[in-house]
């Protein structure tokens, strides 16, 4: 329990604001990004999705609804918080791709398990083998994830490392 | 003969309402110019914004797209998508109590912010409360038989479109918060507000593909349905867009202040 706090604490609060808001930044744009990809290329382009299946839960329908809302703000927030570390000077590219990939990978996770599965608001493309597609979408969900969690640990690393060095230095 | 009256008093109305569209932007630009004789300067754009959130007003009422409205569903949502979501977006651009308070002299400007600072505006300014009339308004003509008793009566159908205008109005000033206002609420919870009302004009437009207004066939209710959802995002990013810009210049002037009161960055 302690350790999960401590974890929650690691990832949303600290000392430096703008070491996380580089994070939130990313994240905000990794969520829009996927949700318009996903309306553009699979609602629009490629017509697999579908706008409204008859299946669908009413929950499924006010979680797309939430979602589609949010993730709208989030592309524009997220681009904004973007111009707004970079005009102080702050901006952490590897912080900002590991929020980004986080952002994304979680919000397709989201998509692809709960919403697609147990809200049933769609399937990913209406075949009888869609069990294949599930897994590729979840399994490039979570690569994601992993690349994503991975890229900001490691950039806290090496911040470790360079706080250490100017202490050093001085 | 009692269809001509009725078709003479139709006609009677769409005029007095030209004449006031007419009045409204050539007030607007006749301050405009009594601005700049003032020697102050007010942006030609914001012109543009006022007249064009007026023609969309007009547009609706008489034309065209007012004509289809009637027989064709698709068409009464064009006219929702313009009346109630692009217009209050351009007028409240155009921000007219900026420049009514710039020409005012300042006698009846205070007045003016006197009345502006009482309570029914202060209900009126709350995101919460216009978003609840803006949505709640649309479920009620939607999911009831208002709809179809619109097409019947041609004052209900005013009434509606008016209400359609003013509530989207007000919504917009609310989250945008554009001319200067006494009760402007923070960022973070206007953002909320945004969100779910987004969220909740989308679901209703889902809501409708499934679930026809009365007198609306289903092929026709698809229709709508999609062009109210995707043509209400396209709308609703301008929200987002100008509700963002607000928020990085806030920040962009705070960091202003941080530079010049700051001596570790000076140095």
């Amino acid at each position: 329990m302690r350790l999960y706090f401590n974890i929650v604490i690691y990832f949303l609060g600290g000392s430096n604001l703008n070491r996380n808001r580089n994070i939130w930044a990313g994240v905000f744009f990794g969520i829009g990004f996927v949700a318009f990809i996903d309306e553009t290329v699979f609602h629009q382009l490629l017509h697999w999705h579908h706008f409204y299946d008859q299946s669908t839960t009413d929950i499924g329908l006010i979680s797309d609804g939430l979602f589609h809302a949010f993730s709208w703000f989030a592309t524009v927030m997220g681009l904004f918080m973007f111009a707004d570390l970079r005009r102080k000077g702050q901006f952490s590219i590897k912080r900002w791709w590991g929020g980004s990939l986080i952002g994304s990978g979680s919000f397709q996770l989201y998509d692809g398990t709960i919403q697609h599965k147990l809200m049933k608001i769609h399937q990913i493309r209406y075949v009888d083998s869609v069990i294949v597609y599930d897994v590729v979408w979840n399994a490039i969900a979570l690569i994601l994830l992993i690349l994503g969690i991975f890229l900001v640990y490691h950039s806290k690393e090496q911040e470790k490392l360079n706080r250490g060095k100017m202490t050093h230095d001085q | 003969m009692i269809n001509n009256s009725h078709q003479d008093s139709v006609f009677h109305i769409s005029h007095l309402f030209l004449l006031f569209l007419f009045i409204m932007v050539a007030g607007y630009l006749v301050a405009t110019i009594f601005l700049y004789q003032k020697g102050k300067r007010w942006p030609i754009i914001r012109c543009c914004l006022w007249l064009l959130g007026w023609a969309c007003i007009g547009s609706t009422f008489v034309g065209p797209i007012a004509d289809q409205a009637l027989h064709h569903f698709l068409f009464h949502m064009i006219g929702h998508i313009l009346i109630g979501m692009l217009a209050p977006l351009l007028l409240v651009l155009a921000r007219p109590m900026t420049l009514l308070f710039n020409i005012l002299p300042v006698k009846y400007a205070r007045r003016l912010t006197t009345v502006l600072k009482s309570w029914p505006f202060k209900v009126l300014s709350d995101p919460t409360v216009t978003a609840v009339l803006n949505i709640g308004g649309l479920v009620v003509l939607y999911k009831t038989e208002l709809f179809s008793l619109m097409h019947d009566h041609f004052i209900l159908a005013s009434l509606i479109h008016l209400h359609m205008f003013l509530a989207g109005f007000a919504f917009t000033f609310s989250i945008l918060c554009m001319d200067p206002t006494a009760h402007k609420r923070s960022f973070t919870y206007r953002a909320i507000v945004l969100i779910l009302a987004i969220a909740a004009h989308g679901l209703l437009s889902k809501y409708m593909y499934a679930h026809p207004p009365l007198g609306v066939s289903q092929k026709e209710a698809e229709l709508g349905a999609m062009l109210m959802y995707y043509g209400g995002d396209v709308i609703d990013l301008g929200l987002v867009y100008f509700l963002c810009q607000e928020w990085y210049r806030v920040r962009g002037r705070r960091l202003e202040i941080h530079k010049k009161t700051s001596y570790y960055l000076k140095g």
